[in-house]
């Protein structure tokens, strides 16, 4: 139990101080570099190298690259629901997740598959 | 290049619940992130590191802030609050190039040395999301010259907010 809550109090802060970075920073474009900080794989991977060493990390780290590229792909769907069709911010941002998850498994599906 | 700058101002404009709800998604996405790789493993867990858990609290409060900002001038601030959020998301596609390569070099480094990899991944995240930054600006301005020299009016904007 007590895992998780450091997980979630590491992860919270970390987030907050990226997004109050972003916040602050103009103009809204550079600001939104930040909306891809890697603040979950900061704490994520700080607890993992504690938990299971540098190996276990080293795994978690590379399929993180396949989620890093479905991120892009989100961040070009959102824009264009956005712009091209008008959604609001909130569905937008919800119904683009279905490209983040068919991404990133489909990447980690098709890379293994591979190897 | 338009110079980056601080605005500290815009910190007055969020309320204090808008921090406890970014507070609390990027806290409950840390602990998905380790509760999917405990139950499935490093290679799924991983996927989750990249999650995009608040983009939608900060599209959400950027597309509201803009649109409060237009209407207590008197005009409709829907579309403005709409393009402030897709110009957040042309930025967090940017920096997702920078976080592709943040997990490589932490995959290629963090058994050797742990600090150094933290540290060479971070370096590495912000070195290339600001070049991919400012790659993006430069192509847009060469595109935008062109266009208005072939079009015969340079500064055509269409009344968008410009990144």
């Amino acid at each position: 139990m007590s895992e998780y809550i450091i997980r979630f109090v590491a992860g919270g802060l970390i987030v907050s101080a990226f997004a109050i970075l972003s916040d602050v920073l103009r103009p809204k474009s550079f600001a939104g570099l930040l909306g891809a900080a890697p603040s979950v794989a900061l704490a994520t991977l700080g607890i993992a190298v504690v938990q299971h060493g540098a190996g276990y990390a080293a795994a978690e780290s590379w399929t993180m690259i396949y989620g890093a590229v479905a991120l892009a792909c989100y961040s070009v769907v959102v824009c264009q629901l956005l712009m091209r069709y008008r959604f609001k911010a909130l569905p937008a941002t919800i119904v683009s997740f279905v490209v983040w998850l068919a991404v990133a498994f489909g990447l980690l599906a098709g890379l293994r598959a591979a190897t | 290049m338009m110079p980056v700058k601080l605005s500290l101002s815009a910190l007055k404009a969020t309320r204090w619940y808008e921090y406890v709800i970014r507070f609390v998604l990027g806290g409950a996405a840390t602990v998905l992130a380790g509760g999917i790789a405990k139950s499935f493993g490093p290679s799924v867990g991983g996927l989750f590191l990249a999650l995009p858990a608040i983009f939608c609290a900060s599209a959400t409060l950027i597309e509201s802030h803009e649109r409060s900002a237009k209407e207590k001038a008197g005009m409709s601030g829907d579309r403005r609050g709409q393009q402030a959020a897709a110009l957040d998301a042309a930025g967090a596609g940017l920096g997702s190039v920078g976080l592709t390569a943040f997990a490589a070099v932490f995959s290629m480094t963090v058994t050797t040395s742990v600090a150094l990899a933290f540290i060479a991944a971070l370096f590495i995240w912000a070195a290339i999301s600001v070049a991919a930054f400012w790659i993006r600006r430069k192509l847009r301005i060469v595109h935008r010259h062109r266009h208005a020299s072939f079009r015969g009016r340079a500064g055509h904007t269409h009344g968008r907010l410009v990144s």
